[in-house]
């Protein structure tokens, strides 16, 4: 029986086992390989999307869950990359290996779509899920304050 | 040997594109030789290879031949050519150079050209030799446009990609060169006293954006585990438990039996599954059950026994030292000291944990006698020759694609993983992606050594020390001694040396090798001299670092950056700690405090000064740094792997913690001008953590901490006493 569900805004169905954790399926069978695939046990946030808006870890989640509802990757964040945090993640020049940075963007998106003047510590509380080995922590803080600042103007 | 028309040019599609300038850079030397265009015989030269495209429409490529790890190669080699040949920085586009080391490779030691990105070594490595390229570059494009004009080329300047006669208000561009101009069969030379000066840099020290960031916000950056190629298979190895054991049996028929699996590969340290899917590779590798071999040196190994077994060893004759340094007379020095002073400092072994799980993705051809392989490594011409290899192919009938690396750390020095993955492919002759899952990543790792070092120092009686022992006692060979010697400091009398044992355990280099235990050790052990002399820490290593005036500059900077002597607030304390690696020097210091209960160190601030000579990329510098001082921090306070019955302990990031963003102090870096050469900056934020948060602590509390990492129950001890 297909799972279908909608990624990025397009209407997708898939025929793996329902147990698939959604990572695969989005890197593998839909070529979305954005989303990246780190620890495979939901703690260090490489894989996170958004799942109908929320931020989940796409490792630990069969694909059963997400039938009917919509995933965003990064991909789908903007056509362009022009979101206010991927502009703010340029403009700080946060990523190093670059490895984990699509995960810190859809957690971070999902702070600024609840929160739209978030202080230093509400970004380190919703951000501290999220590794990054090369430690550019400093910079994720200082470029979601970027965005959140310039989306207030 | 002529190669194969599929194979010849894989990497340089961009020369095929229109007209223009192609320069390329001989073997060995920084002459510059012609080209032939591609599809010539003469093409096929192995000593010679494209550096820079300057095409008619202006555009300019640049290739890189260093991996892109994240510490901005990508960026910073680029930026060195286009400096010296004056290029528009905004025209400039930069590819992976081909993997041929005799063009594109540095000598890291002996006198064989590699391609190697390790040891802080990039920018430092390259940095002379591209300089002059790019000069000799510029000198070719003025040299045509003053044929052209027919003037004095002494008259000519360049502005970028622009060369302007301002006597007759004259300008063409670089591109406009490109229509008409000819390169050289002899390229001009160039001596350093030719090259720009510092204070005329353009690009060089200012701040341009890594050009491999804009793919990083958006995901379309390619590493090797996104690579897909038509009838790609998916590869997993179970291996040994054991470090290094091997297989005896296992149920084949069972897993073979399983949908999607295509086949089951024997290795000598693994069971391979091949499956049509990552999914089918994933529950095949679940119901894989194998037999593995008795008898493999590490199946006893038990890491906190043997470190504690390690004291035994320095100075029992049951391990013949080798010396390093030796120096003045030790023994003479101690029998007169007015002090004497022993500490033993120990180290866990330490993991990588680079984001990206290892992987490759290698497609041996039907026959057998030709690859294309897709890659994150720091040892690309290593992999490639590897690939070739345990294929018995010769290297050129491997493609090779480097991809970025989702870090890299030293782990992707090796190149295990490009090994296992050719043999998966090469089982089944089809493109496999080879994918390790984090326990794999975490459990066959190599890691940084454990180790146990026995410091001892006589002080006369003026508070000089007059005599420095020191012994690391351990596996990994150099891996161990890297850092342990003290050039900055210059004690007459020093014994310096290692006792090498054998566990059995993967080992490998790890951000900063052995500087980040050894400086650790140092440093803390200096510190205790210090504080038992009564001596403020930061004076006490003025005093040793007077003869030393770079090493005394980066000291001195960092206790004004962290204003040393003012008070810090109630239940904190500073320590500091000095290192050099790479041919930099950095200073420390650490703002910490304890939470008596639970036994958290939390570092507050941290402020560090680096002499890295003429820093290319400054903003990036700053970023690699603050990098290094995370890691640093992230192992001095965490990370330990720990190994019983040869069995490692923890699996994955909830029980090998690292660094988190809530743990992270606010950190200050500072460049000191300098117009030395670059040295290396990967490295350097590491090995001066450990040693002033030890400093900080002992300040606070009054105890020592000398076993990284000071986990929370070590913390409760040390405060016990």
């Amino acid at each position: 029986m297909p799972i279908a569900f909608r990624v990025n805004g397009e209407l997708v169905s898939t025929d793996v086992a329902p147990e698939t954790p959604l990572v695969w399926v989005l890197r593998e069978h839909l070529k979305l390989s954005g989303t990246k695939i780190s620890c495979g046990t939901g703690v260090c946030g490489a894989c996170t999307v958004h799942l109908d808006g929320d931020a989940v870890r796409s490792c630990v989640l069969p694909v059963a869950a997400v039938a009917d509802k919509t995933v965003t990757t990064i991909e789908g964040l903007s056509a362009d990359g022009s979101h206010p945090l991927q502009v703010a993640w340029v403009a700080e020049q946060v990523p190093q290996c670059g490895y984990c940075q699509s995960g810190q963007i859809m957690q971070a998106a999902t702070l600024l779509s609840s929160n739209d003047a978030p202080t230093r510590d509400d970004i380190v509380q919703h951000m501290d899920g999220n590794l990054c080995r090369c430690g550019t922590y400093s910079r994720i803080i200082r470029a979601i304050e970027r965005a959140s600042k310039e989306g207030e103007q | 040997m002529r190669l194969p028309a599929e194979l010849r040019f894989s990497r340089r599609s961009v020369l095929k594109v229109g007209a223009g300038l192609t320069f390329a850079i001989a073997a060995g030397a920084c002459g510059v030789r012609v080209p032939g265009e591609p599809g010539s015989d003469q093409a096929t030269e192995s000593a010679i290879g494209a550096w820079v495209r300057v095409s008619t429409d202006g555009s300019i490529v640049i290739y890189n031949p260093a991996a892109e790890m994240g510490q901005g190669s990508m960026t910073a080699l680029p930026v060195i050519v286009a400096e010296e040949m004056d290029a528009d920085w905004s025209r400039v586009r930069v590819e992976f150079s081909p993997i041929e080391p005799e063009v594109y490779g540095w000598i890291p030691w002996g006198n064989t050209n590699s391609m190697l990105t390790v040891a802080s070594h990039t920018v430092r490595g390259y940095f002379p030799k591209l300089r002059i390229a790019g000069a000799q570059i510029r000198k070719v494009l003025l040299d045509s446009v003053a044929d052209l004009w027919n003037v004095p080329v002494g008259e000519l300047t360049t502005e970028p990609s622009t060369v302007v006669h301002s006597a007759s208000g004259r300008r063409i561009s670089y591109g406009e060169i490109a229509e008409f101009a000819k390169v050289p069969a002899q390229m001009p030379s160039v001596d350093e006293s030719q090259l720009k000066s510092p204070a005329r840099f353009r690009i060089i020290g200012h701040a341009v954006p890594r050009n491999d960031i804009p793919a990083k916000v958006d995901g379309s950056a390619e590493f090797a585990i996104d690579v897909q190629v038509p009838g790609m298979l998916y590869g997993m190895i179970t291996r040994s438990p054991v470090h290094n054991g091997q297989p005896l049996s296992y149920n084949e028929s069972e897993v073979r039996a399983m949908d999607g699996i295509v086949a089951t590969v024997g290795l000598e340290h693994g069971i391979g599954i091949i499956a049509e899917s990552v999914e089918a590779a994933f529950k095949a590798r679940t119901a894989l059950s194998v037999e593995w071999a008795k008898g493999t040196q590490a199946e006893d190994f038990d890491s906190d026994v043997s470190l504690v077994e390690y004291a035994g060893i320095p100075g029992s004759g049951q391990v013949e030292a080798k010396p390093i340094v030796q120096k003045g007379n030790v023994s003479a020095a101690f029998s007169v000291a007015a002090r004497r002073y022993e500490s033993d400092f120990l180290a866990d072994h330490v993991y990588h944990a680079q984001m990206e799980p290892l992987n490759a993705v290698v497609s041996v051809s039907a026959a057998g006698d030709s690859a294309e392989a897709w890659v994150g490594t720091q040892a690309t011409a290593r992999a490639k020759s590897a690939i070739a290899q345990t294929l018995g192919i010769d290297f050129n009938r491997v493609d090779f694609h480097p991809c970025y690396l989702g870090g890299g750390f030293g782990r992707r020095a090796n190149i295990d993983y490009v090994v296992e993955a050719t043999h998966l492919s090469n089982a089944v002759r089809r493109p496999v992606k080879l994918i390790w899952s984090r326990e794999d990543d975490l459990q066959y790792g190599q890691y940084r050594p454990m180790n146990l070092q026995r410091l001892r120092a006589a002080v006369d009686s003026n508070g000089n020390i007059t005599a420095w022992e020191h012994c690391v006692v351990g596996d990994g060979g150099g891996l161990l001694t890297s850092g342990i010697k003290i050039p900055f400091y210059d004690f007459p009398s020093q014994n310096i040396e290692s006792c090498s044992v054998s566990n059995g355990i993967r080992l490998r280099h790890w951000r900063s090798v052995g500087h980040g235990f050894n400086k650790f050790a140092v440093e803390a052990f200096i510190d205790e001299i210090a504080s038992d002399l009564g001596a403020d820490p930061y004076q006490f290593r003025r005093t040793l670092l007077l003869n030393s005036p770079r090493a005394l500059n980066v000291l001195d900077a960092v206790a004004i950056l962290a204003d040393w002597e003012s008070k810090t607030p109630e239940g904190h304390a500073k320590g500091i700690a000095f290192a050099e690696q790479g041919g930099s020097l950095a200073a420390g210091v650490a703002e910490i405090s304890v939470d008596e209960l639970s036994g958290k160190i939390r570092v507050h601030r941290f402020w560090c000064a680096v002499d890295g000579g003429i820093i290319v990329q400054p903003d990036n510098s700053e970023a690699q740094v603050e990098g290094g001082v995370v890691m640093g921090l992230s192992s001095a306070l965490f990370e330990r792997i720990s190994l019983t019955n040869g069995l490692v302990q923890q699996s994955n990031f909830h029980d090998y913690r690292i660094m988190r963003m809530s743990e992270t102090p606010e950190i200050t870096v500072a460049f000191v001008k300098s117009e030395e050469q670059p040295s290396g900056l990967g490295e350097i934020g590491v090995p001066i953590t450990a040693g002033a948060v030890a400093s900080a602590f002992a300040a606070l509390t009054g105890s020592r901490l000398r076993h990284l990492p000071f986990t929370a129950d070590r913390v409760r001890a040390s405060m016990l006493g």
